[in-house]
């Protein structure tokens, strides 16, 4: 087994993921493709939501390929740091409203 | 303000070091990725376009430069050589387009008159501007001048907004590259359907272009939103693995990473659009090359061809065989690259 659980070309090897399951690969790779064309979104946007995603779902992988790909698409650094704050917004702001969850049950327990 | 590397005296400012690094950090040759695709030999098909780059003086110092232009340099394209293009442009008559880089085309003495006398010769005449030297005084009339001669200008912007801008052009060139913008929005230009005006943009990293159908789209609307600027098209361009450039690549250690990009995005198809093929490049010597990326990297016109321009005729050149390396593979990533941007 390898040193880490990361590998860095893994990312380059996704591909192979098909080799025991090609037409499951086949469709997921074909929808993956068509979801991030220019339709409704621009292809610029939806790059920065994915770069926001991948940071909430803390992918590396997916990480440093839509750090990549949102340079390519043109937008700047400050725009994808925008994004991840995005992310981490949300990320907090879901721990902190199940707060009132919690008050709810304190509320219930307590005199 | 930054120095070349040729001040700086560094190894990279050589042709040879340069092509050395670049097949040390490629793992296929260009060539035979053009035999494996039956693409081989890539030849010219014609040559609608002179382009001279007039010397390698100019008033900024991009990082991505590569000419290695800047405030250091002082080579120059002589009169003497401007006439022999002239002669060249009455000889072959077939050359439509005469387009002017550098450096900063506009700082060569003879760079106005060169540009009267393609006009009176009816060529269509490109200047490709690097914006701020509209902002400085002795040069505060080239709108005007540009303007009266119905010159297309090709200019450096690469991004609507500043930071990518500045981190590869200099602090406060986007600022400046806005005003002159405005100005050559203000005598005419991407209004008067005679005065066109195309952006170029190169990525500011280790890092492909995006989409220039898509990217226009939205710069348009964003220049047009932020600033009332307006433009006719916008060009994205591959940065090239080629001095400035290619010393960044090495010392940020992104080249070996880069080079894989550029051969992983080979598309076959963007083969055919590469200006090579329909273009000529002149030193500011006069000497002759197949493009502007071969002349920084001194390689000349293949073997039997004419060296320089006074000996250049109408059909010798048409034909030849492109000398390609490792650089090429710059041309033909993604949906390619040429002074006219995307290929595909």
């Amino acid at each position: 087994m390898s040193e880490t659980y990361y590998k860095r070309d893994d990312l380059n090897r996704f591909p192979e993921i098909g080799k025991n399951a090609p037409d499951l690969a086949a469709k997921f790779f074909d929808w993956y493709g068509a979801v991030f064309q220019d339709g409704a979104l621009s292809a610029r946007e939806k790059s920065l939501i994915a770069l926001a995603v991948a940071h909430a779902v803390q992918c590396p992988y997916c990480i440093d390929a839509y750090s990549r790909d949102a340079l390519e698409k043109g937008s700047d650094a400050d725009q994808m740091t925008e994004a991840v704050h995005v992310a981490a917004a949300i990320r907090g702001g879901a721990s902190l409203v199940h707060g009132m969850q919690m008050r709810g049950h304190v509320e219930k327990l307590s005199m | 303000m930054g120095r070349s590397l040729q001040t700086l005296g560094s190894p990279l400012a050589q042709p040879r070091r340069q092509l050395e690094l670049l097949d040390e950090h490629t793992d296929a040759s260009f060539q035979e990725r053009l035999e494996v695709e039956r693409l081989w030999p890539l030849n010219a098909d014609t040559v609608d376009v002179l382009q001279l780059n007039v010397g390698r003086v100019c008033n900024q110092t991009c990082r991505h430069c590569h000419v290695d232009a800047g405030p250091d340099r002082r080579e120059q394209m002589s009169h003497e050589v401007f006439e022999d293009c002239l002669d060249a442009l009455e000889r072959i008559p077939s050359i439509a387009t005469v387009d002017i880089t550098g450096g900063a085309p506009e700082m060569n003495p003879s760079f106005r008159w060169f540009v009267e006398r393609c006009r009176s010769l009816g060529r269509h005449v490109m200047d490709r501007c690097n914006l701020t030297i509209i902002e400085t005084k002795t040069h505060a009339d080239l709108p005007e001048f540009l303007a009266g001669h119905q010159v297309e200008v090709v200019a450096s912007l690469p991004h609507y907004r500043p930071l990518a801008t500045d981190a590869q052009r200099g602090d406060g060139v986007f600022d400046k590259s806005l005003a002159a913008l405005k100005k050559l929005n203000a005598v005419g230009y991407a209004d008067d359907p005679a005065l066109r005006l195309s952006l170029v943009t190169n990525p500011a990293g280790a890092f492909l272009p995006g989409d220039q159908a898509a990217l226009e789209k939205e710069w348009k609307r964003e220049l047009l939103r932020r600033y009332g600027i307006r433009f006719n098209s916008l060009f994205t361009i591959t940065n090239m693995p080629i001095a400035r450039f290619l010393d960044w690549l090495h010392d940020s250690d992104n080249l070996s990473d880069y080079m894989a990009r550029l051969l992983g995005a080979f598309n076959p198809g963007a083969v055919s659009g590469v200006m090579c093929r329909s273009m000529l490049s002149v030193g500011y010597d006069g000497r002759l090359y197949d493009c502007d990326f071969n002349q920084m990297l001194e390689l000349e016109l293949s073997e039997g061809m004419p060296r320089h321009i006074r000996d250049l005729d109408a059909d010798s050149v048409k034909q030849r065989a492109v000398r390609v390396h490792q650089h090429c593979f710059g041309c033909t990533a993604g949906l390619g690259s040429s002074c006219g941007g995307a290929t595909v």
